[in-house]
């Protein structure tokens, strides 16, 4: 019986070609809309290490200017000033701790023809890499003798790896970064977390750093850092010295605490060192001190950018507007169809007979607007893509993975169903006499 | 006019029409805000940056050879990029309109701590900046060449004089009534800076900030290993002259020339995230509009051709054409009306959702009634077709048993 009522819907839907066309392009493009904003939502808001992510914590203390917050109402500055930072990391009181900055380095590739490039290094801490569990193919980082010694040691990104060494193991060999040569301790595997959520004071969709050196070396080498540097007392003369010893923030924190009694530690610690810092005349403003977890502080600085919000609720309204449309064009099918189901009825059919009869027919178009809806999302992300092609990142937010084809498939179903029952339900409640009188 | 069977017979078949008036305040609740949202973002991109993009060009160089002395690097190439036939003027600095990084500093009134100070960009140059950037000195006087001086790229030394734009100027000394020309202002908390010229518009280099056209020039050079040049050619020569001059200054193996983009391509670039917006939104809406017409289009074709025996009934009792043609025609027009109505409504309801989740401003009043007019004339426009079908009908329908 079911085959045939799949043969009556198909028979029907061909009977109007175009209508039945817009209803499916209309549950499609709802889908596809909805779903492509979703999709890059969900990218946006991801968290590329869940594993550990409530046991990473952003530090920030509050040196900021005794007349006004570095931010409303009472934020404290979102990074550190040279001082806190090293003084933080060395006082070790976590079970990690991680300090670091963005610089720009020029990587001299070997041979005759090859051009110099500008790339983005990070000059961190050895914990950097157990700390935020960053695969190795080959060695290892450098050792923690190297946090504080000025010995030139560098981990490559597999890409930067790939581009000097042709992808073979380079533990070992010199590379030479603006005039300066270090020795390569290790190379990451594929490694690209979607946000970068360890550098959210730059955009949090770059890719990360392709070459990691010692802040130590870098501090010491006078690397430019090319983050934001924010000040809020003037820096006094003494050109690099005085900067360093300055009330400038630019540097980054976090440290890995495994419990709560933990945190409270080390939230004591930092309270008992800005407390101490105030007897040098530092830290005017009351104890602001925080530590924030991965997600807190994506939260925080609002990863998801506002316009993707934007248009996911404009999206969501869309599919509404599309599903309205499919409902109120089946409903008025069913309804010119009247006399035949009311003679179907006189003629002995039971309402559930034409409920799985109409439902059939309104699912077919459910289906198809649902699965074209699949390649309209698809054919959205692409959209998106281009539109932004201009910036190296986006790819990296318009992959729709497993989660989001789910996603998309049960939206599918919910808005065929959705679609489909109003106008069934109205079509078996046509009463078998009243139609047939007409006649 | 025949209103009142007409909304007798909406009532009697409630469920299509309640649907339809539905989406269509639906869609009215999209397009509004949608609008709204594209005419705050296209009047951000209309502003004028102040510089004369159309013939402007920009370069990153970035020597990295260790004890290369600067600022002989910097003057030569400034001297190659100006002496070339067709390029009006360069300088170097640290960044530019548009760019989407840089300086800013805040000027006080008053020398002393904790004072609030303006916001401004801050752009190291010479006294060939504004020729480069072909803004308008309106008031005062450019640098002369001997007041322009080197510094470290750390220094904090600030020069005693400053070109700024108009709009700091005004921000600075709101109550002022004459010229602002020769005050004195404050950064760094006391280091005094006197205005020595006011130039009619000149942006900073983040399009969204709040501060976006106060920027302040001072005759300050950086020596750092990273520079930027700002090259200003004849009209018509820049397409030729700016790979000519990127080969020129990449001869110098010692550096690398990176980022070479015209000022119209840095714009592009600066805006792209508010040009793909406008994009999608009109997508938006057009999709929007073409599924709800085509919608009514479809009901109003189930709508007449289930009653084909009534109408040729009423053909059949004297109506004429234009009666059927105007009865479906009004039929729509109270649809759409209540339609839009209730959209009316609801895009208010949901700009003030949106306008307090996100950072948009409130939509303008007139949007709405425009928004009305336009869906109630795709509403007719799209019932037109069925209507005249409809008016077509023949009175001998009704002696035929359907």
């Amino acid at each position: 019986m079911l085959r045939y009522y799949f043969k009556l819907g198909a028979l029907s839907i061909r009977a109007n070609p175009a209508l039945s066309a817009l209803m499916v392009a209309a549950i499609a493009i709802g889908i596809g809309a909805c779903m492509t904003m979703m999709t890059i939502r969900y990218i946006m808001s991801g968290n590329p290490i869940s594993e550990k992510s409530d046991q990473l914590f952003y530090v920030q203390v509050d040196n900021w200017d005794p007349s006004e917050p570095y931010d409303e109402p009472n934020e404290p500055p979102v990074q550190l000033t040279y001082l806190d930072a090293t003084a933080l990391h060395g006082a070790a009181k976590a079970s990690r701790q991680v300090i670091s900055f963005m610089s720009m380095r020029v990587v001299e590739p070997h041979g005759e023809d090859a051009k110099p490039s500008q790339i983005e290094a990070r000059a961190t801490t050895t914990d950097f890499f157990s700390m935020f569990n960053v695969p190795f193919a080959f060695g290892s980082g450098w050792d923690k003798s190297s946090d504080d010694t000025n010995d030139r040691v560098v981990v490559l990104g597999q890409a930067m790896n790939q581009q000097l060494f042709g992808g073979e193991d380079s533990v070992g060999e010199m590379i030479t970064l603006n005039g300066e040569s270090y020795r390569v301790s290790g190379v990451l595997d594929y490694w690209s977390p979607v946000p970068l959520f360890y550098d959210l004071n730059n955009n949090p969709y770059n890719e990360p750093a392709q070459i990691f050196l010692p802040f130590s070396v870098a501090i010491a080498g006078e690397h430019d850092r090319s983050g934001n540097t924010s000040c809020w007392k003037p820096i006094g003369d003494g050109g690099r010295a005085a900067l360093l010893a300055s009330e400038c923030i630019s540097y980054q924190m976090w440290v890995e605490l495994h419990s709560d009694a933990e945190k409270q530690d080390y939230l004591q610690f930092l309270d008992d060192y800005v407390t101490e810092q105030k007897t040098l005349g530092r830290f005017p403003r009351p104890l602001n001190n925080r530590l924030n977890d991965v997600e807190e502080w994506m939260e925080y600085n609002e990863v998801v950018d506002e316009d993707v919000g934007v248009l996911f609720g404009l999206a969501i309204l869309f599919l509404l507007v599309c599903l309205l449309n499919t409902i109120g064009l089946l409903l008025a099918k069913v309804l010119r169809r009247a006399k035949d189901t009311s003679l179907r009825r006189a003629l002995g059919a039971s309402k559930s007979a034409l409920f799985t009869q109409y439902f059939v027919e309104a699912s077919l178009i459910g289906v198809g607007g649902g699965l074209l809806g699949i390649f309209m999302t698809w054919l959205g992300l692409r959209g998106i893509e281009n539109l932004f092609n201009e910036f190296d990142f986006i790819d990296k937010l318009v992959r729709m993975d497993w989660v989001m084809m789910l996603a998309a498939v049960a939206l599918a179903i919910v808005s065929a169903l959705a679609a489909a029952l109003y106008p069934t339900w109205r079509a078996c409640n046509v009463t078998p006499a009243t139609q047939l009188r007409i006649q | 006019m025949e209103l009142g069977p007409i909304w007798r017979a909406i009532l009697r078949n409630k469920g299509s029409y309640v649907l339809i008036a539905l989406q269509i305040a639906v869609t009215m609740a999209i397009m509004v805000n949608s609008i709204a949202i594209m005419q705050e973002r296209s009047s951000q991109m209309g502003r004028p940056s102040g510089v004369d993009e159309d013939n402007i060009f920009t370069l990153k160089s970035v020597s990295f050879v260790p004890d290369v002395d600067k600022r002989a690097l910097i003057d030569a190439d400034l001297d190659m990029l100006r002496s070339t036939p067709g390029v009006i003027d360069a300088f170097s600095s640290n960044s530019f309109p548009l760019r989407g990084g840089g300086w800013s500093m805040g000027l006080q009134l008053e020398p002393g701590t904790g004072i609030d100070g303006v916001g401004t960009a801050i752009y190291f140059s010479d006294e060939h900046a504004i020729d480069t950037f072909g803004t308008n000195l309106l008031e005062g006087e450019n640098f002369a060449s001997d007041e322009v001086t080197w510094n470290d790229e750390e220094s904090s030394q600030w020069p005693g004089t400053a070109i700024v734009s108009r709009a700091l100027a005004d921000a600075l000394f709101p109550d002022e009534e004459g010229s602002v020309v020769g005050k004195t202002v404050y950064i760094n908390d006391d280091n005094p800076v006197k205005i020595v010229g006011i130039v009619d518009r000149l942006q900073a280099p983040w399009d969204g900030w709040d501060n976006v056209e106060n920027s302040m020039l001072v005759p300050s050079r950086r020596d750092s290993d990273m520079v930027r040049y700002i090259v200003r050619t004849e009209p018509g020569y820049r397409e030729e002259l700016m790979p000519q001059l990127e080969e020129k200054l990449a001869e110098n193996k010692d550096r690398i020339i990176e980022q070479v983009r015209t000022m119209n391509e840095v714009r592009a670039r600066s805006y792209l995230g508010d040009a793909a917006m406008i994009k999608m939104l009109s997508f938006i809406v057009v999709l929007l509009a073409g599924i709800t017409g085509f919608g009514i289009v479809g009901l109003a074709s189930f709508s007449v051709s289930r009653r084909t025996r009534q109408i040729g009934v009423r053909r059949a009792l004297g109506a004429t054409r234009t009666a059927i043609l105007r009865y479906f025609m009004i039929e729509n027009f109270i649809i759409s009306g209540v339609g839009i109505i209730v959209g009316g409504i609801l895009a208010v309801a949901l700009n003030i959702v949106m306008v307090q989740a996100f950072s948009l401003t409130p939509l303008a009043w007139y949007v709405v009634p425009i928004a009305m007019i336009v869906l109630w004339l795709v509403g007719q426009a799209a019932v037109a077709g069925p209507a005249r079908r409809a008016s077509n009908i023949s009175p001998a329908i009704a002696t035929r048993s359907v």
